[in-house]
Order: structure tokens, then C-alpha cells, then sequence
């Protein structure tokens, strides 16, 4: 018997105008799983997250995290139900500290397991050396780390990834990966979108193959990447089979 | 000792104190007063647009209403000039209130919504047929109420209080939210900010800091006209000088009042010109070299600017 689902997409649609970003899109993940959405740019992967997020409110279907209906509530409230995200172009509070960003995400995160220490927070992430510096001073790849600081500061049980590992070194990937795996250990559930296919195949237990806003393939990367409807998708048609 | 004591011992004593000392020492007592004034309006733009990253050159709105609210409890009520000053602080958060939905604008959007609203409310107040109400255009004069030693005092009270909010926020968690708004909303949120609650909060403490110095001026000067207490020049003068002297910063925005509004007292009545291009150099210089204002060159000097 699988655990209990812990996020429940039902049928979701977001609209833009006339365009269906998800077109009755649906998942479900378990607390401790790590689940993939790949798809071409403009699938709906990044839609997904921000519905999820509470960024944009549903048009359509139904997204229920333990058990409870979670469309449209405001991002601080779904922050303190448990459920964070990184963003693809981190924007970390430039002229706060780095410790103060964590800081402010701890004070107004509400974890449910308690405070999380700032220190400890920092280090695990390779960022405690620049604790006192304002996070403008950080390069990218520590802007993203920052980011992902900032998300864990608030102790999700859902943890959105959006393109976490894009521009990173493969060390600094290879960091990520291992600490993310550590994430779902922790019991914490993650849906993560990349474009990285050696990462997605080196974390996740199961990916959802997206295109225009529909899923095309549930199952595992390999299985994918033989499926004739994911090549048709990525390669184009004619190069299919 | 905490942050916010050691601010309060360093900044708050010694500005309040030598304020309350000047008048026995030098006779323009009304240049005195308008020093506290802006100091004031310089905090009071420093909590919506240092904290929080909202540009309102609409500010002055808030202080001719708080004038208006004053005055009005004191010509139809005979209000008692104490408890007129919080009826003004409390007009002004009412506008406040009605104007939330503006937050929803960003950037300079909001700056002329906020303009635009500014110049709606002068327009109803100095509007002739409400002549019986606000006496429209041809202004206020109080009667009865001239007590220019206890309206400094009263100025003087509500500068301390002014300035330990800034100070609070300056050393709180709550301060550190706001900024964190300001730098990114969306990342606030998501750091589990409430970020339209922050937002109306800091509008409201803005609000009320401008309505009651637009209240103690009033009491102060008691004759004025609609144009005098919702001049834009308050709102300009505010912004720059919060701007001059560092936005985020429990001193900054009074260097800047010290500064600026010095230079304009010894130089701008009497020989504009080269007041107006001493200014313009002095912004143009800022706004290239130094956008976070004098306490960013301090900071950059290793001093913790308060």
C-alpha cells in the first residue's frame, strides 16, 4: 500500500487569454518521493509550480494538499501549510544579509517542526561563510542556494524546484542532487522541473512527461525516453521510430 | 544592550534634547519648528518609500488632511488642541485607508495615483461650495487656540514617538519584512510574509505620522490656506531629503532634513539661484555616486549607521 498522496492535482486548468498553459492537468505525489516534470519550454512545468505556489489561481480542476483544497490561497498561507518553492531566477532581498534573508523566512515561515537554526541552515548549504554579507555579493549559483535557503528556512513537506540545477557547475550539481535526495529522506516531497535529464535521472523515483499544458508519459525516465510520443515531442516527428 | 535601546539612547535624547533647548537660544522659532516638521515627513516617507519601496509624491495628501482634520474638530467642535491632534492623525489614517488599493500599483504608477490623489482631496477641501465646512478656498484661521510653546512641544513629543517607530523598525523583525517586500515581493511571500498586510501597515504608520505633523502645524500656525498645507513642495522636500540622507536608516532622513534644509534656509530665500544650483549639483551627485544616500558612505566607512 502506497503512502498517502500529500499533493493532488485534479484536472487542473490555467488559462492565459485563450491559451490553455494546463489543459486538465493532473498528478499526485507522496511524502518522501521525488517526482519529475520535464517537457519542452512552454509545456506548462513553471505554471504548474506557480499554481501550486499560489502565485496564479486556478481556472479549472482542483489542487488539494493533505487533504484540504489549496487553489488560490494567498503564498504566505500556503507557506505555512507546509509548502515552498525555488524559483528559476532567484531573487533573493539584495541588501539584507544573507543571514538575514534566512532569518526573515524562519520569523514569518512558522515551520511546523519548530524554528530551524539559521546557522546550521547556512552551512548545509555551503553558504555560512557569507552570512554577513548582503546577498547581492553572492554569484548565481549562490543566489540559487540562497534561494533554496530561504525555502527550507519555513520547513516545507512540499518543496516545488524549478530549474534548481540550470547554470550550476557539475560539483555544484552533483551537491544539489546528493541534498535534495537527503530532502526526501526527511520525509519532505518534491516536484522538480529541469531540463537536466542526467539530473532528473539521478533523483527522481518517477517523472511526468509535459507538452502543452497535458501529460504524455507517467512512469520512469528510461521507459521515457523509449516512448514514441516523448520523441515525437522533443526530436519532432519525423525523427521518430 | 539591544540595538533599538542604544538607538534610542544615541539618536533619540540627543535630537529631541537639543530641539527642546534651541528656542532658548536662537529667536527664529518657526524655522525651528518647520526643522521638526520635516524631520517628520523625511521619517514618515522613509517607512513607506525606504522600508517598503513605495514613491509617494502625493505624501503632502496626508498632511494637509491631518491640518483639515485638526483644524475642523477645533472651528466646529472647539476640540481642545491635544485631542484635535489625534482626530488629525486619525483623518489622515482614514484617507490611508481609502487609499489602499493603490498599493496595488508599482513603481511610478503608484507615485502619480498617489499625486493625482493628493490633488483630489485639495480639490474638495478648497472647493467653494463646502465653504460652510472647510471655509474652501479661502483657508483656516483658528482662534483662540495660539499657544506656539506648547504646539513645539507637542511637535517635539510626536517626533520621539516618530523616531522610536523608525527605530523599531529599523531593529525588527517586522523592518526587516518590510524590506524584504520591498526587494521582492514575491520571494516575501514566499518567505511567509503576509505581503498586502505589511504593505497597509507601513502605508498606515506613514499616513499617520504626515496627519499628525499636518496637525501640530496647523496648531502651530493657525491661519493657512488650502494650498499652504497641501503644497507639493512638502512632498518633493520629504522625498529628497529621506532620499539625501539614506532610506532605511533611523539617522539618515534626519541628516538630510539637517542638511538640505539648512542649506536652504541660510542660502534659498535670499539668494535662490545658487541655491537651486547648489541642490541641483548636491542630487545630481547623490543620485550618480552615492543612491542610498550619505549613510551608504558612512557604511561604507565601517560606521553602523543606526
Amino acid at each position: 500500500m502506497s503512502p498517502e498522496p500529500l499533493l493532488v492535482i485534479d484536472h487542473l486548468v490555467k488559462r492565459f487569454g485563450a491559451f490553455r498553459a494546463l489543459d486538465e492537468f493532473s498528478l499526485v505525489l507522496a511524502p518522501g518521493e521525488i517526482l519529475g516534470l520535464v517537457g519542452p519550454n512552454g509545456s506548462g512545468k513553471t505554471t504548474c509550480i506557480n499554481v501550486v505556489s499560489g502565485l496564479y489561481a486556478p481556472d479549472g480542476g482542483e489542487v488539494r494538499f493533505a487533504g484540504r483544497p489549496i487553489g488560490g490561497l494567498a503564498p504566505h498561507r500556503l507557506v505555512h501549510l507546509g509548502i515552498n518553492r525555488t524559483f528559476q531566477v532567484p531573487k533573493p532581498f539584495l541588501t539584507l544579509t544573507v543571514r538575514q534573508n534566512v532569518e526573515v523566512a524562519i520569523t514569518y515561515g512558522r515551520s511546523a517542526h519548530g524554528p530551524v537554526e539559521a546557522g546550521a541552515l547556512l552551512a548545509s548549504l555551503d553558504l555560512a561563510e557569507f552570512a554577513e554579507r548582503p546577498a547581492g555579493a553572492l554569484n548565481g549559483a549562490q543566489q540559487k542556494m540562497l534561494d533554496l535557503a530561504r525555502a527550507l528556512a519555513t520547513g516545507p513537506r512540499l518543496l516545488l524546484v524549478d530549474e534548481l540545477a540550470a547554470g550550476l557547475n557539475p560539483a555544484e550539481i552533483e551537491r544539489v542532487a546528493l541534498r535534495l535526495k537527503e530532502l526526501s529522506r526527511s520525509g519532505i516531497a518534491l516536484l522538480v522541473v529541469e531540463h537536466l535529464m542526467g539530473f532528473i535521472g539521478q533523483i527522481t523515483d518517477r517523472v511526468i512527461v509535459v507538452n502543452a499544458g497535458r501529460e504524455i508519459f507517467e512512469g520512469v525516465l528510461p521507459d521515457a525516453i523509449r516512448d514514441k510520443r516523448v520523441a515525437e515531442v522533443f526530436l519532432g516527428a519525423d525523427d521518430a521510430g | 544592550m539591544p540595538r533599538l535601546w542604544r538607538h534610542a539612547i544615541t539618536v533619540v535624547l540627543p535630537l529631541v534634547g537639543a530641539m527642546a533647548v534651541l528656542p532658548a537660544l536662537y529667536s527664529n522659532h518657526l524655522l525651528l519648528f518647520n526643522f521638526v516638521v520635516f524631520m517628520l515627513l523625511a521619517q514618515g516617507v522613509n517607512v513607506i518609500y525606504g522600508f517598503t519601496g513605495y514613491l509617494p509624491f502625493g505624501y503632502v495628501g496626508f498632511f494637509g488632511t491631518g491640518a483639515y482634520g485638526f483644524s475642523l474638530m477645533v472651528v466646529h467642535l472647539a476640540t481642545p488642541p491635544l485631542l484635535a491632534l489625534v482626530a488629525g492623525g486619525a483623518a489622515a489614517v482614514l484617507l490611508g485607508l481609502l487609499l489602499t488599493p493603490l498599493l496595488r500599483l508599482s513603481g511610478a504608477y503608484f507615485s502619480i495615483a498617489n499625486l493625482a490623489a493628493a490633488l483630489a482631496v485639495l480639490q474638495v477641501v478648497s472647493n467653494p461650495d463646502l465653504q460652510d465646512i472647510t471655509a474652501g478656498p479661502y483657508g483656516i484661521a483658528l482662534n483662540g487656540i495660539y499657544e506656539p510653546t506648547l504646539a513645539y512641544a507637542a511637535a517635539l513629543a510626536i517626533l520621539a514617538a516618530t523616531l522610536m517607530t523608525v527605530i523599531y523598525l529599523r531593529n525588527s523583525r517586522f523592518g526587516m519584512a518590510l524590506q524584504a517586500i520591498r526587494e521582492d515581493p514575491i520571494s516575501a511571500g514566499m518567505a511567509g510574509i503576509n505581503v498586502v498586510r505589511g504593505r497597509v501597515i507601513a502605508w498606515l504608520i506613514s499616513a499617520l505620522i504626515a496627519g499628525l505633523a499636518g496637525s501640530v502645524f496647523a496648531w502651530y500656525v493657525s491661519v493657512f490656506y488650502p494650498e499652504t498645507v497641501f503644497g507639493t513642495d512638502f512632498s518633493i522636500f520629504a522625498i529628497v531629503f529621506a532620499l539625501f540622507g539614506g532610506p532605511a536608516t533611523v539617522v539618515g532622513p534626519l541628516l538630510g532634513v539637517i542638511i538640505l534644509y539648512g542649506i536652504y534656509n541660510a542660502i534659498g530665500i535670499t539668494t535662490p539661484q545658487y541655491f537651486q544650483l547648489i541642490y541641483g549639483l548636491l542630487i545630481m551627485v547623490l543620485v550618480l555616486f552615492l543612491p542610498n544616500g550619505l549613510a551608504s558612505l558612512m557604511r561604507r566607512w565601517g560606521v553602523d549607521v543606526p
